[in-house]
């Protein structure tokens, strides 16, 4: 997508199966994106589209029973054909992890800085003073206060944004390449989300991390997004620059999206639209648009017709047999 | 943590008061008459009388109990009416007995027990995991009694490798002494291994899917450190726990795996006691009891706290 190079991460054609009780569930249907070095890209979707799935694949952190085809090449390497343990060494330090719910992500039973020397200890053979020193280093970098002595507190100790700044600080602590934000605001006070993101957009600047980006929250994805992916159970169904996407959506599921989203300007309009129905749980991959029996576009060729995710008349890849056309600003309603 | 441990402390000696009533009023509620019992068959009332004076026994039951407070601050609770020793005396001797047995029995109990209930939750749906249920059904279903007569019979008669009765103190030789208690403490420590294997179990598989071991694997930990210094270390709560709990179990398993192996234990000294009505040993061996069933429970709070830091400002967090 970026000119210039190979990209820091390349996902290609990423199929997830899990065998559940009720039969198979096929999670990932074949996505394809990329994240260059040093960009944020956010990968937007309600819960359910496969979003955190296709995060935690990239590194073998799925269970069991879970079956994963495609190709993820990091920095020119296949992830998918490297062992068990090549990916341990690659977790922690050059792809590392923030997920939601910083509660229950940190171990209510070890201290802070027990947990980030862990890390260290890992990655780097740090211990000692020498790994409590970097410790207070990166507490404070990610902007706790007293960073000497929250690492002897325990997470409860802690308020949520605290918490959540520790996970970063402890996602950070070997300077990743590509740092995996799972949902990283969700769970946190409207407040407190302000200030994670900046230090999310900081860090990663200043470090060079790229990021990738897991929310369903637009308002999270203007605010940091360079680019921004779209999922719709499963499948990736339209991919753009933030500003692009905002500005001329072309599958009818991302306008959705943006509709949904509360917005100061268009209140006359009176309440919120929101998309009927539900995503589709599917076993196998339908020969048809999975959005289509919740799209008002939709017509016999959605039903029977697998569309691929081609240039759409907004110029960037959407997956919709009727795309919108672009609307010049203003003209919208 | 220091309030708490003195609160907890102030909670055990009132128990442990509470104890010596109920000891002292539940002795005097059982039927039978001790002077009679002690002056025999046939004795004239002017001597069960003469037994009753001697022993306070005619006093009112508030000044009984205040006596018997008084001498067991002063550390005595008497002399056996069988044997006419001193009951603190012939706790003492028999004490270490069973505490050795219950301190062996436990560790083969948790050594066995977290051991394989770790590995079942680990290695989920495989031979190891129904390899680990069948231990443990077994474990649970045999009865102590059961089980020790056949050690007995396999590994003293049959292969005699190891005595089938008799106690060394591991303080005198601790190879004899291991080799005495080896057999008794494996009988008495499977059942509770069994109990320890599926509470370890259970815990572990719900520990293994918390975010914290999927954070923990996400930062590219090996599978030991994830399974052992995140998921075990949350699932030691509930092994604690369990092992507090059934420690009392242990107590009273003791008594019958004590007679099987001829071990000159508390148990042993229990069960003769009640036989023969010895008042002022019951009310020794049942303090003391007591006194383990406190010092047990206090003991496993404070392992909470040590455990989990949640627990630490005593109840005041969560």
């Amino acid at each position: 997508m970026r000119p210039g190079g190979e990209p820091l991460l390349a996902v290609r054609d990423l199929t997830v199966r899990f065998r559940t009780e009720d039969g198979p569930v096929l999670a990932v249907d074949g996505a394809s994106f990329e994240v260059a070095g040093q960009e944020t890209v956010a990968l937007v979707g309600e819960s359910g589209c496969g979003k955190s799935v296709t995060a935690m694949a990239l590194t073998g952190l799925l269970p069991p029973n879970a079956t994963v085809s495609g190709e993820v090449r990091f920095g020119g390497d296949n992830l998918q054909q490297r062992s068990r343990s090549a990916l341990r060494a690659i977790r922690g330090r050059e792809i590392a992890y923030v997920f939601q719910e910083p509660m229950t992500s940190l171990n209510p039973v070890l201290t802070i800085g027990r947990q980030i020397a862990e890390v260290l200890h890992r990655h780097q053979r740090l211990r000692g003073a020498p790994a409590r020193r970097r410790a207070v280093e990166l507490l404070d970098l990610v902007g706790i206060p007293l960073p000497a002595r929250r690492l002897r507190e325990y997470p409860h100790q802690l308020s949520g944004g605290m918490r959540q700044r520790a996970m970063i600080a402890m996602a950070l602590a070997c300077t990743p390449k590509l740092l995996v934000a799972d949902e990283p605001t969700t769970a946190l006070d409207v407040t407190v989300q302000a200030g994670i993101l900046d230090v999310l957009r900081t860090l990663s600047a200043e470090t060079g991390t790229a990021v990738l980006l897991i929310t369903h929250d637009l308002g999270v994805v203007a605010d940091i997004a360079d680019r921004v992916v779209v999922m719709y159970a499963g499948r990736v169904i339209e991919e753009a620059d933030v500003d692009d996407l905002f500005a001329r959506p072309g599958h009818p599921y991302t306008r959705g999206l943006l509709d949904a989203v509360p917005n100061p300007a268009r209140r006359s309009d009176g309440s919120l639209r929101e998309i009927p129905g539900r995503v589709p749980v599917l076993a196998s991959s339908p020969d048809a648009c999975t959005f289509a029996d919740r799209c008002s576009r939709a017509d016999s060729t959605c039903r029977v017709h697998r569309p691929e995710l081609v240039p759409g008349p907004a110029g960037h890849p959407v997956r919709c047999w009727h795309p919108l056309a672009p609307v010049v600003a203003g003209e919208r309603r | 943590m220091g309030r708490y441990l003195l609160r907890r402390l102030v909670e055990s000696a009132v128990t442990l008061v509470l104890a010596t009533m109920v000891v002292f009023l539940g002795v005097r509620a059982l039927p039978g008459d001790p002077a009679r019992t002690l002056a025999g068959e046939e004795a004239d009332p002017v001597a069960i009388d003469e037994i009753r004076r001697q022993y306070g026994l005619d006093q009112p039951v508030p000044v009984q109990y205040y006596r018997y407070l008084e001498n067991l601050a002063r550390g005595e609770m008497g002399d056996s009416l069988r044997t006419g020793l001193p009951v603190t005396e012939t706790i003492r001797d028999a004490l270490p007995v069973t505490l050795q047995l219950a301190v062996f029995s436990l560790a083969v109990a948790v050594l066995i027990g977290i051991g394989t209930g770790v590995v079942a939750a680990v290695r989920r749906r495989g031979p190891a995991e129904w390899g680990a249920n069948t231990v443990a059904l077994l474990g649970l279903s045999i009865p102590n009694f059961w089980l020790g007569l056949m050690a007995i019979l396999v590994f003293a008669i049959a292969f005699p490798v190891l005595p089938a009765s008799g106690f060394v103190s591991v303080f005198e030789n601790p190879v004899e002494s291991f080799r005495h208690l080896l057999m008794p403490s494996l009988v008495l420590g499977t059942g509770l291994a069994a109990v320890v294997m599926r509470q370890t179990r259970s815990a572990m598989l719900e520990s293994l899917s918390a975010d914290y071991v999927r954070t923990a694997r996400a930062k590219g930990l090996s599978g030991a450190q994830v399974v052992l210094s995140h998921a075990l270390r949350n699932s030691l709560i509930v092994v604690v726990t369990i092992v507090g709990l059934q420690l009392g179990g242990l107590i009273s398993g003791a008594v019958v795996t004590e007679q099987i192996f001829v071990l000159p234990g508390f148990g042993k000294l229990t069960i003769d006691a009640v036989f023969t009505r010895d008042y002022p040993m019951i009310q020794g061996v049942v303090l003391v009891t007591a006194a383990a069933y406190i010092g047990i429970n206090l003991l496993v709070d404070m392992l909470y706290s040590v455990i989990d830091p949640r627990i630490r400002v005593g109840g005041a967090a969560l």
